[in-house]
């Protein structure tokens, strides 16, 4: 046995961390791109897919389409829709839209961006033998199927420039999504050759690939503003070039070092050091991430349904009250994120409009250790407690210490036994979850949102029989609120409904609220304008480099 | 040369000189049979005992075991209880290491954890050292048909990547993880290093003169491979195990840390000192201390194994 | 000789079939659908899981995905990765890289691990002696992530002697830190095997025949201790080299050096089978060659050693 063979395996550990859920990213520079000109350079990480935006569900590659493409609309750092393409987007019934696209617009290889680039983007993303990870997005548009190949009837196109999009029910936040990637356009030359067209992507966004080749593998993306781009997003430096790390570890290196200009992921180890470091030029705001765990809130159809037996009716609903109670969130907050994360105070985020921490019941998420105690022992006298109350985690996210010092402060509070139960990869974790063989009564969970609404939060998560709905949840009422929510057109009126949900979430609990992740980044001292939106990722358009 | 002489002397006082000498020379006689039968290890102990790396590192050791095996007499201390509100907390009363991350106590995980770590290391070094010699010699020493078998199937245990085979085992295990178990993920992937430094070293010492003498004498060739040529060429794995024995305990913390080590109820070092990585920079202190205690079992165990090749190297011996 | 390497040579085939079906079989056995990994949180639609599925071969039984996949590599072709490169183009990319960074490495390994395992075992109980069995301890005892973090962050950062990360400037210049940090993570074992070797050779009669001979000690001390002790140290160098290429992950991950380790490590961790059998395959390659040169050097280290026919 060898010393190195044993102990080089330890590779992954620290760094895997946040690779699942924020897709891991790193940012640096190399030297030669980032001396004198205004190029800036930003971490990124390899896109795990082809750069085909209804393809694309992580960071790595979200982060690139979103400077290479425009959509309909693009979001302002706070989240709010600005039409990009799109000249207007008009509706009587929520369900039926018109959308009219601004003339003149073109993709870098010349061809005009009109009515079909959207209506064939839309389509090929949709169809189930294009096998695209994001086609639930065209889930809520009439034609779309799961089960076979269909076309969706719902597009039509009215000339050129214009199209309708007809819902299957009326849905009033449905432009508030046409930000996101998947509903990019794409160009005629695309669907000759996708495979060809993954790798070399030709897109109108305010930035292009410098070249053919632009794409080094593993190493960087070099991205040049693109002349023709004339939307909202225009670019203040003089191209992008996105370095591709394996960890935030050596990111944050270059970022001190002055190799890289644009940092938008800090690595756990310098939680406690990146402010003293980077000084001003530290950032940490909250951002759009919802962390929780869940205890699945029916029986039926797990694979051993007596890991739960405790969580179900009136027990199930004081035990997840006293569990929530005996977590004391602002010291772990504190203390293992040393302030990067902030405690939730609802189901969603404070970074999206409509967001409040004064909803109705908001009180089972503070620390009260007499209160949680007198709930367990409340359950306890239903059914008495026994065994250990366990939450599964993916080991290869950085979850551990959290997780654990959530099960210390269960354990020290209610004096029961709690641990974590750690799963090697994020795809066995996510096995147990989707195939039910969890053996454990909680899970972690959490949530990026795709788009800045209330519903993004709420609707895929604890609606019944939601996509995401990985704990079974369902409660007749929350499913009328959102639903109310959903078709109603005043956005203040819409949030209320969406709030009275969560008031009816906070008494049932389908999921812990645990915090909010921050977006943690920082930049080099050449560049100024600095701004990170509601999704976590800087707006490189407006980086200034001196 | 013997002390055997003393013996003679205290029976009978009032002695004359042939008396004396005619039994001395029967006792040296009948010595000098037991001494070829006993071989090498009796004179390897007699060597030993006379050096104090020996002694030192010895009662290190047995320290160090009485620890593993009754921890509780070393602390009172619940190494479980963690409040979250002493996180890296320092030195106190009754706390004499401070806290960890989690704001447990770090000598209190030290000392449970020492069972733990020793016992891994012990067998995972068991396991490769056997395997090792086994394969290793016997391929090195009967070359050929042998050789290539042998070596070949190193060769496919040696390329599997270490966290593919950790993971894979430790999740069809997964109802039995214990510290067998975890050796095993450990250990099974990791002899082939061993056995080729074995084979290199036999193939070298099968071509010695002693070992040409030996046959020529007419000696069966596994008997000499028992005999001579094992002894000569063992050097060196001692020297691999002992330090292999730090790559097990830490390869251990390794497996935690991909969620496929042991479960969070049994402590080791190794867990402690991957834990407190996180704060490397801000409170180095709760990494420290588990490797000290790492060192010094590491340590303990290279003297052991430094002065346990001295004695059994006769030219070593021949020199004192 | 020339027998005897065409004869190493062949047995590289059956090796290969044992090693990939090995490893084909444990990334199969893992726990864990991979494509539900693809999705993060959101749980796909059973019909899209199942069209994924058949587009990755995943509903194919164990054996005939294992024979699917041999075949095409008898056609040279390793098969696509989730993100539909070719992993032929991977393997071309990353391995040189990681060999180059290797190479530094184990230079870097052999220079110090023989002067030290040499000067100690010349002189042991010496000043030298102590001060490797020293930094062979606190070595072994500092786990890889912690020695990086310290190097990167003190030298590179600090003090700016070097470059903190790799990314695509692949020279050596720039190779040479992370080079550094895994030569001092595998050096320990090689340093203590020298030192003994050195020690056994010295007492050994044909030194001292040397010596009588009137032969000087810088004669005696290269020709005939070092080289007769540098068997097993030699072995240990080429374990070493082999580990290097595939278990330089964490290095290679906080030094962003575009090579094998990290790419690996990610494609088990998300189980993309052609990619994590077809580096292994390759680093296996690499692996039988490294022991038949080191094989070889035995002869030439100890003329006793023949092969025989």
């Amino acid at each position: 046995m060898r010393n190195g063979r044993i102990g080089l395996g330890l590779a992954a550990l620290a760094t895997a961390g946040a690779l699942v859920l924020t897709g891991c990213t790193a940012g640096g520079g190399e030297q030669g791109s980032s001396g004198g000109s205004g190029v800036i350079t930003a971490n990124g990480s390899e896109p795990q897919n082809p750069l085909i935006p209804t393809n694309t569900n992580e960071v790595g590659g979200g982060k690139i389409l979103d400077a290479i493409f425009a959509g309909l609309v693009y979001y302002e750092a706070d989240g709010s829709p600005v039409n990009d393409m799109a000249e207007s987007i008009e509706t009587e019934d929520n369900q039926t839209f018109t959308i009219t696209i601004a003339e003149g617009h073109e993709f870098t290889n010349g061809e005009p961006v009109d009515a079909d680039s959207f209506i064939n983007a839309w389509q090929y993303g949709a169809l189930l033998s294009n096998g695209q990870l994001n086609s639930y997005f065209f889930e809520d548009i009439q034609g779309f199927s799961y089960e076979t190949d269909s076309p969706l009837t719902g597009l039509a196109k009215v000339d050129d420039y214009t199209f309708t999009v007809t819902l299957n029910a009326p849905r009033s936040d449905f432009p508030l999504r046409l930000g996101y990637s998947a509903f990019y356009p794409l160009p005629d030359v695309a669907f000759e050759d996708m495979t060809a067209f993954g790798e070399n992507p030709i897109g109108n966004g305010p930035y292009m690939l410098s070249g053919e080749g632009a794409w080094q593998h593993d190493v960087k993306i070099d991205l040049a503003t693109n002349p023709d781009y004339t939307g909202g997003r225009e670019p203040q430096n003089d191209g992008l070039s996105i370095v591709f790390y394996a960890t935030q570890d050596a990111a944050y290196a270059d970022l001190l070092a002055g190799n890289l200009d644009v940092l938008d992921a800090i690595p756990d180890a310098n939680f406690g050091t990146f402010e003293s470091d980077l000084g001003d030029r530290a950032v940490n705001q909250p951002a759009a991430v919802f962390q929780s765990f869940t205890i699945p809130s029916v029986a039926e159809g797990w694979a051993d349904p007596s890991a739960f037996e405790h969580f179900l009716g009136e027990e199930g609903k004081l035990r997840r009250q006293a569990l929530s109670m005996a977590i004391d969130r602002e010291q772990i907050t504190d203390v293992i994120f040393e302030g990067t994360r902030t405690p939730a105070s609802d189901f969603t985020s404070p970074t999206i409009d409509g967001w409040t921490d004064s909803l109705e019941g908001a009180e089972v998420l503070q620390f009260d250790a007499d209160e949680a105690k007198r709930l367990w022992a409340e359950a306890d006298a239903i059914s008495p407690w026994s065994g250990t109350f366990q939450i599964t985690y993916n080991a290869d996210g950085g979850h551990q210490a959290w997780v654990d010092a959530v099960a210390n402060s269960i354990k020290n509070t209610l004096g029961i036994d709690a641990s974590g139960n750690p799963l090697p990869t994020f795809a066995e974790s996510r096995s147990a979850i989707v195939d039910k063989t969890l053996t454990t009564a909680g899970f972690r969970t959490g949530w990026q949102a795709d788009y800045p609404g209330l519903f993004n939060f709420l609707g895929p998560l604890y609606a019944t029989n939601a996509s995401s709905n990985d704990g079974g949840y369902s409660n007749p009422e929350f499913d009328a609120l959102i639903n109310e929510g959903a078709v109603t057109t005043d956005a203040d009126a819409a949030n209320e409904l969406y709030q009275q949900a969560q008031e009816i979430l906070l008494e049932d609990l389908p999921a812990i609220p645990l915090w909010y992740a921050n977006v943690t980044g920082g930049y080099g001292e050449g560049v100024d304008n600095v701004e990170f939106d509601w999704h976590s990722v800087p707006l490189y358009y407006e980086i200034t480099k001196s | 040369m013997r002390s055997d002489l003393s013996t003679g002397r205290a029976s009978d006082a009032p002695h004359y000189v042939s008396d004396f000498a005619d039994e001395a020379v029967v006792q040296i006689d009948s010595v000098k049979l037991d001494e070829r039968r006993s071989n090498l290890w009796i004179d390897a102990w007699r060597d030993l005992r006379r050096r104090p790396v020996f002694w030192v590192s010895g009662v290190l050791i047995l320290f160090i075991t009485v620890v593993a095996l009754f921890p509780g007499l070393f602390t009172s201390v619940d190494p479980r209880f963690c409040d979250i509100a002493k996180s890296n907390a320092g030195p106190e009363a009754g706390h004499v290491l401070g806290y960890t991350r989690q704001g447990c106590d770090v000598y209190a995980r030290i000392v449970t954890g020492t069972g733990t770590s020793l016992s891994v290391g012990l067998i995972v070094v068991l396991l490769t050292s056997v395997l090792g010699i086994l394969f290793g010699s016997l391929a090195g020493y009967y070359g050929g048909v042998v050789d290539a078998v042998l070596s070949r199937a190193g060769d496919i245990f040696f390329s599997i990547p270490y966290i593919l085979a950790a993971v894979v085992i430790m999740s069809v295990l997964s109802a039995h993880r214990n510290i067998f178990v975890i050796s095993l993920a450990i250990g099974l992937f990791a002899w082939p290093s061993t056995a080729r430094v074995m084979r290199a070293e036999v193939m070298r010492v099968k071509n010695a003169d002693f070992v040409m003498a030996s046959i020529a004498l007419g000696l069966s060739r596994f008997r000499i491979l028992l005999r001579h040529v094992l002894p000569n060429a063992i050097a060196p794995v001692i020297v691999i195990s002992t330090i292999s024995l730090a790559a097990a305990i830490t390869a251990e913390a390794t497996l935690s840390f991909l969620g496929v080590g042991l479960p969070n109820s049994i402590m080791s070092w190794g867990n402690d000192i991957s834990q407190a990585q996180a704060t490397l920079r801000t409170e180095p202190m709760p990494l420290i201390w588990p490797s000290l205690a790492l060192i010094v079992t590491v340590l303990s165990f290279i003297l052991m194994g430094e002065a346990l090749r001295n004695a059994l190297d006769p030219r070593a011996r021949a020199r004192r | 000789m020339l027998y005897y390497l065409v004869r190493r040579i062949l047995q590289a085939i059956p090796v290969l079939i044992g090693t990939t079906f090995l490893i084909y079989f444990m990334v199969f056995a893992m726990p864990g659908n991979p494509i539900l990994g693809l999705f993060g949180d959101r749980a796909p639609n059973p019909a899209l899981l199942e069209r994924l599925e058949e587009q990755y071969q995943f509903n194919q039984p164990f054996i005939v995905q294992y024979l699917n996949y041999l075949g095409n590599v008898l056609q040279g072709n390793f098969g696509l990765s989730f993100s539909g490169q070719s992993v032929n183009e991977i393997l071309a990319r990353t391995f040189p890289v990681t060999l180059q960074l290797a190479a530094i490495a184990i230079v870097i390994e052999i220079v110090v691990a023989l002067a030290l395992g040499l000067i100690s075992g010349l002189r042991p109980g010496g000043i030298v002696d102590y001060f490797s069995l020293g930094f062979s301890l606190l070595l072994i005892s500092m786990p890889i992530f912690v020695l990086c973090f310290i190097a990167q962050f003190f030298f590179a950062v600090q003090l700016g002697w070097f470059s903190p990360t790799v990314g695509a400037n692949t020279s050596i210049g720039n190779m040479l830190l992370p080079g550094i940090v895994l030569a001092l993570f595998v050096i320990a074992t090689p340093i203590r095997l020298a030192r003994t070797s050195v020690m056994e050779t010295s007492r050994s009669d044909f030194v001292r025949t040397a010596y009588s001979k009137g032969l000087s000690r810088r004669r005696v001390v290269p020709v005939h201790i070092l080289r007769n002790s540098l068997i097993p140290v030699t072995t240990q160098f080429g374990s070493d080299f082999g580990l290097l290429i595939v278990g330089a992950t964490v290095t290679e991950g906080i030094f962003n050096v575009p090579g094998v380790g990290n790419t690996l490590y990610q494609a088990i961790i998300r189980g993309e089978r052609p990619t994590v059998v077809s580096f292994v395959t390759v680093m296996v390659l690499i692996y039988l060659i490294v022991n038949i040169v080191i094989d070889l050097l035995y002869a030439a280290l100890d003329p006793r050693i023949r092969y025989a026919k």
